[in-house]
């Protein structure tokens, strides 16, 4: 070990993974003697594919330290060496401390039982001893909100209180380190932040969290230090920022585009003058955005007729469906007929609320007073993210789902604004 | 501190490591138990229903039809008792032998000591077990039969039983995250082996030709061993008991030795 500050030290770590062609992939014993029987010469060629290697990195004790990279990249294989629950192919890691690790919400779960005796299970397969939870029961149930549904069999539970039961279980285990994949994908926004309020404070107590996400918003908001992984490898470890402008430069580059089908389309009687075939979130294409930037796409449109002129609108949703508002462009000059272009779009001084949201994205014509006719639209597309504002010096946001989706900025506060004269009168 | 190395070629059966483990092994059997009496409307009738079934079948072909010897006992009787050993050791083996498959999302998800999940099955078979001894104490009065000192040797053969069951289960129970065919394979062999031992008939039954053959099967020992133990009748000759023992004992860490070189490869190929 390093140093009495690292709580894991991986040294030339590696993870190597058989893939068998297919016409040599035996799921049973008799099919693989039969084989053996009918190619006895043959030699098995297998794949050889490292899921990791040669790793060489430090997780530092009592922080939150994120696994960042794309699909892929080898962020669940090293979660799973670290817990045990896979044997790295080379290398090794060298852990301080009692490691507990929330791969997936509600592994081990049994419908049939009820609340309570899931508890008990979920904490004894996670690994605390009946003592522990015993221990942690009430903050357990608090921390659900499940207190009248203990005895209920959890098949009949709502899928957001199974989700919260199952990760107060896991946040309760009192290990020294806590590892945790992107199970916060999950339940409704109000329970993410509890969540990480919860991680948050696991770290406060010098405890080690390590953690894998796909939100940005997330790693900003509570990751001390990052992991950037590509293809296996460390790209990049230490400053949050750095993984994160790495990450977003990684899924920036290539074709991102998504195609869109009819199943996307919002009504297909309509003429389709002027068809959007795709689109991409402009700037950040992995489709988060910080709290002060423009949310901006980009959208290739073909022009099936002549037509004189184009506008472009959209309509912002919130990821639970409700609507946010519409806006419509300036008209513009449409591709010829036959033509395909690709517009680019910003919205610009938008106050979201952090939150997910999308987007329904529509061509057509006329004005506020002619009225407006739509030619193509695109509903339930390029889905978005907008982070936390973060202020200066430590100023923050505070944001609950339904407090609606303006934005309020974080405070500032002016010097000498605080007068004691006046406090006296 | 704890050092993760890659695993090598041949891993020693963590036992402390499943002690450590050891109130997950009970929450797994609490689990198993809750199940079964919670969902079966029958629940424990089942459990004795089960041999009772078994040996009325078993008795009405060979004591009946093939009017077969048996000991001097009661055909019914010393067909219930085999079934209660046989029934023992095909549980332990069917239940070891599933429990890695059954189970695909803690594995590859959760960590904990592998072995923790086919030994906790020893739970539910032991509590089946006492069940239906229960319900043979009850027969053993109805039909005026009485044991005599050997019952005393009983938990050996019991231990024997599990000892061999477990060896069988959790070699298959490894082999199965790989090959699934052995899930079929297997119940036709316990099938087999039914037939194949002394359940429903004696050994002084079998023409001593092929005697021979039936010794050295090393559920035969066991067998008889636990239906002298049950029945009051002498014990068989010691090179017999002795044959059964060697081998139960060495089924089991032979089983074992082939989980724990698979175990920490269960999660990739589950």
């Amino acid at each position: 070990m390093s140093s009495s500050d690292t709580a894991i030290a991986m040294r030339g770590l590696g993870k190597a993974y058989e893939i068998r062609r297919s016409e040599e992939q035996h799921i049973t014993l008799a099919e693989q003697a039969l084989d053996r029987l009918r190619h006895p010469l043959r030699t098995r060629t297998s794949e050889t594919f490292w899921a990791l290697r040669d790793m060489d990195a430090d997780i530092a004790r009592g922080q939150v330290t994120a696994l960042v990279g794309r699909n892929g990249a080898g962020k669940s294989t090293l979660l799973k060496v670290l817990s045990r629950i896979t044997a790295p192919t080379t290398g090794r890691v060298e852990i301080d401390g009692r490691v507990g690790s929330l791969l997936e919400v509600g592994t081990g779960f049994h419908p049939e039982l009820t609340g309570r005796e899931n508890i008990f299970l979920n904490g004894s397969i996670l690994g605390m001893t009946r003592a522990e939870v015993r221990r942690q029961f009430d903050l357990i149930v608090e921390f659900a909100g499940v207190a009248s549904f203990l005895d209920t069999p959890v098949k009949r539970y709502s899928s957001g209180m199974y989700v919260r039961l199952a990760f107060a279980v896991a946040s309760h285990l009192d290990t020294e380190i806590l590892i945790v994949d992107e199970v916060l994908a999950v339940g409704d926004q109000d329970f993410q932040r509890q969540c990480l309020g919860k991680l948050g404070s696991i770290a406060k107590d010098g405890r080690t969290v390590v953690l894998v996400s796909h939100n940005m918003g997330v790693v900003k908001q509570i990751a001390h230090q990052a992991l950037l992984l590509r293809e296996g490898r460390v790209i990049s470890a230490g400053s949050v920022e750095d993984a994160i402008a790495g990450y977003m430069h990684q899924t920036a580059t290539g074709d991102d585009f998504q195609t869109f089908t009819d199943n996307d389309r919002w009504d297909l009687q309509l003429a389709r003058e002027v068809e959007i075939i795709s689109g991409r979130m402009g700037g950040h294409p992995s489709g988060f955005f910080d709290a002060s930037d423009d949310v901006s796409f980009d959208v290739n449109l073909r022009a099936n007729e002549t037509v004189g002129a184009l506008r472009i609108s959209l309509t912002l949703s919130a990821s639970s469906g409700e609507p946010v508002g519409s806006t419509f462009s300036q008209s513009f000059v449409p591709p010829a007929n036959g033509d395909t272009a690709m517009v680019s779009v910003r919205i610009p001084d938008l106050a979201l609320a952090p939150g997910r949201y999308h987007l329904a994205v529509a061509t057509g014509v006329g004005d506020a007073r002619t009225g407006h006719r739509d030619f193509d639209v695109i509903t339930n597309v390029l889905p978005f993210e907008v982070a936390p504002g973060v202020g200066a010096d430590g100023a923050f946001e505070h944001w609950q789902s339904h407090w609606g989706r303006i934005r309020i900025k974080p405070l500032v506060v002016q010097q000498g604004v605080i007068d004691h004269a006046h406090l006296a009168l | 501190m704890r050092i993760i190395t890659p695993p090598r070629r041949w891993a020693p059966l963590r036992l402390r490591e499943v002690w450590e483990f050891r109130d997950l092994f009970k929450r797994f059997v609490a689990r198993d138990l809750t199940l079964r009496y919670r969902q079966t409307a029958l629940g424990v009738i089942w459990v004795v229903l089960q041999p009772l079934l078994g040996a009325g079948v078993l008795s009405f072909v060979f004591g009946r039809i093939a009017h077969l010897p048996s000991d001097g006992v009661p055909y019914f009787v010393f067909a219930y008792v085999g079934m209660l050993a046989w029934n023992t050791l095909s549980s332990t083996v069917t239940k070891i032998s599933t429990s890695l498959t059954g189970n695909q999302q803690l594995i590859s998800k959760i960590f904990f000591p592998r072995l923790v999940l086919p030994l906790s099955t020893l739970g539910s078979t032991l509590i089946d077990f006492a069940v239906a001894l229960a319900m043979l104490g009850v027969i053993l009065v109805v039909q005026g039969v009485t044991p005599g000192r050997t019952i005393l040797t009983l938990p050996i053969w019991l231990f024997l039983l599990v000892l061999l069951g477990s060896g069988i289960g959790l070699a298959a129970a490894a082999l199965m995250v790989r090959y699934r065919d052995i899930g079929y394979v297997l119940p036709v062999l316990l099938q087999v082996g039914l037939y194949a031992s002394p359940v429903a008939y004696s050994v002084t039954a079998v023409p001593t030709a092929v005697r021979w053959a039936v010794t050295l099967n090393p559920i035969t020992g066991l067998l008889e061993g636990f239906r002298s133990a049950c029945l009051g009748l002498p014990l068989p000759n010691g090179a017999l008991l002795a044959w059964s023992a060697v081998c139960s004992i060495a089924a089991f860490f032979g089983g074992a030795l082939v989980f724990a070189n698979r175990e920490r490869r269960f999660a990739d190929v589950i």
